[in-house]
């Protein structure tokens, strides 16, 4: 009886979008408190702006979609962190040379591939109400799994962001930190890209943060505290995208914004 | 090149005629010191006379384009670097500061804390700290690894003529009650002068390269 009631409950397409968002949400506030902390905003969005590449080897060779971006979107951090090390152009310059060679090679290569229509406003602004039980079960243990990649390199990673000297000497291997992150983040936005869309994506890494920054004396409770704003998000957003009927992903940023701007609102009234 | 020193020697650092270049112009050329268990040394220069990129070297994050610099086997060095800027948007405690690349037990936090005179500041953000609170929290910072060697890259940056005297009375205390090494990186001869150690002067190198080379 619990078993049919369970998989009934599952076989509800806006449950199963709850658990996905959150699921997502869980890892998104910590991860994007180093986002915030590292200033790696513009690193999410070239990752994310990338992801059409992925999209396109993945209809290529054949494999999942979030499989093809989270392969393409680990290659781009790789060759982000290879060329920031010879290269002597601006780190911005660099990614913007990525994000926008990689949208556009994605976009061409996808012309080719005159057999299969691509829902192209799907994946820019996600599809959470299309999450299969598949989707649920690689968002939960690859969460799980990222969580416990984030909790290993959080001490060397958090050293690294005060200063990479400091954690070098102490024998840390901060680099190494550094460039598990950048992958744990191209997986989190391949994870991300069914649930709220490219272009919305990075929304969800830094507004949680940004949100909480000002109630926390600890980055440890500043990452507990924007997984907690995340969850709250996705179950707003989902809630007025059932009630209202507004597309999913853009509720939940909307959400977001407005919990940001509502904790914002004593600070204004108090500089009157 | 990092070599190791023999375990029974006081040595704890020794640069031996190290150089490093950018592009073919030295930074630093033919540097050569020992740094001994309990004692001081002095690394004296300009600005731009390469004396951070020479610290840098002697702690492993750069290496000599010549020369070599050996280490003793398991040396635990504590640095406190020239400049450090905390963000707005990362929460720091004084405390968790302390804690952040070695973990430490409340009393050694403590003693931390009194070894530079800061065991009454309880435990504020890091952004409000003064100029002068600030270094010596990363002194003390330094202290919680229980290094063998300390290395301090300027350490009076910011901090008034009387506040760098008693910051190096306190450097003093603390390399004889941890009996560790230090390595001070300053601009100030009048003050490696009077303190009767070491030092090594650093000169700004040609720009030219070696003719053999």
């Amino acid at each position: 009886m619990a078993n049919w009631w369970v998989a009934h409950m599952l076989g509800d397409f806006l449950i199963r979008a709850l658990l996905a968002g959150v699921g997502l949400a869980l890892v998104a506030g910590p991860a994007g408190c180093f986002v915030v902390w590292r200033r790696l905003a513009y690193f999410g969005e070239t990752i994310a702006h990338s992801a059409l590449l992925g999209v396109a080897l993945a209809i290529l060779v054949g494999i999942d979609l979030s499989m093809g971006i989270f392969v393409s979107a680990s290659l781009i951090t790789l060759t982000i962190y290879c060329l920031g090390r010879v290269e002597t152009l601006p780190s911005d310059t660099i990614l913007g040379l990525l994000a926008h060679g990689g949208l556009a090679l994605g976009l061409v290569v996808l012309s080719f591939l005159t057999s299969v229509r691509i829902d192209v406003e799907a994946l820019l602004f996600g599809d959470i109400l299309a999450v299969t039980r598949g989707d649920l079960v690689a968002i939960w243990a690859g969460g799980a799994l990222a969580l416990c990649v984030l909790a290993w390199i959080w001490r060397p990673l958090l050293a690294a962001t005060v200063s990479a000297d400091l954690a070098a000497v102490a024998g840390m291997k901060p680099e190494r930190a550094r460039l598990i992150f950048g992958i744990l983040v191209a997986g989190v936005i391949a994870a991300a890209i069914k649930i709220v869309g490219v272009l919305l994506i990075v929304a969800l890494l830094v507004i949680p943060a940004a949100t909480v920054r000002r109630f926390v004396t600890g980055p440890e409770a500043m990452a507990v505290a924007a997984a907690v704003v995340g969850v709250a998000s996705v179950l707003g957003g989902l809630l007025m995208s059932a009630r209202l009927d507004t597309p999913s992903g853009p509720s939940i940023v909307v959400t977001a914004l407005a919990i940001f701007a509502l904790t914002r609102i004593p600070a204004l009234a108090e500089k009157q | 090149m990092n070599r190791e020193i023999a375990v029974s020697s006081n040595i704890l650092v020794k640069a031996n005629n190290i150089g490093v270049k950018r592009g073919n112009r030295w930074i630093f050329r033919d540097v050569e010191f020992e740094i001994v268990r309990g004692k001081q040394i002095f690394l004296i220069g300009a600005n731009g006379s390469g004396k951070t990129t020479c610290a840098k070297t002697v702690l492993g994050l750069i290496r000599p384009d010549e020369g070599t610099v050996a280490r003793a086997p398991s040396l635990t060095i504590g640095y406190i670097p020239q400049k450090l800027s905390f963000s707005p948007v990362l929460p720091l405690t004084v405390r968790r500061l302390l804690t952040l690349t070695d973990r430490a037990r409340q009393s050694e936090i403590a003693s931390a804390l009194a070894a530079v005179g800061l065991e009454r500041l309880g435990n504020p953000q890091v952004l409000t700290l003064s100029g002068g609170e600030l270094q010596r929290l990363l002194l003390a910072r330094a202290l919680i690894g229980k290094p063998d060697l300390l290395v301090l890259d300027e350490p009076a940056q910011g901090v008034d003529k009387a506040g760098e005297r008693m910051l190096h009375e306190r450097v003093e205390e603390i390399r004889r009650d941890y009996g560790c090494g230090a390595l001070v990186i300053s601009h100030n001869l009048e003050l490696a002068l009077a303190s009767g150690d070491d030092f090594v002067p650093l000169v700004p190198h040609e720009h030219d390269d070696h003719p053999d080379a």
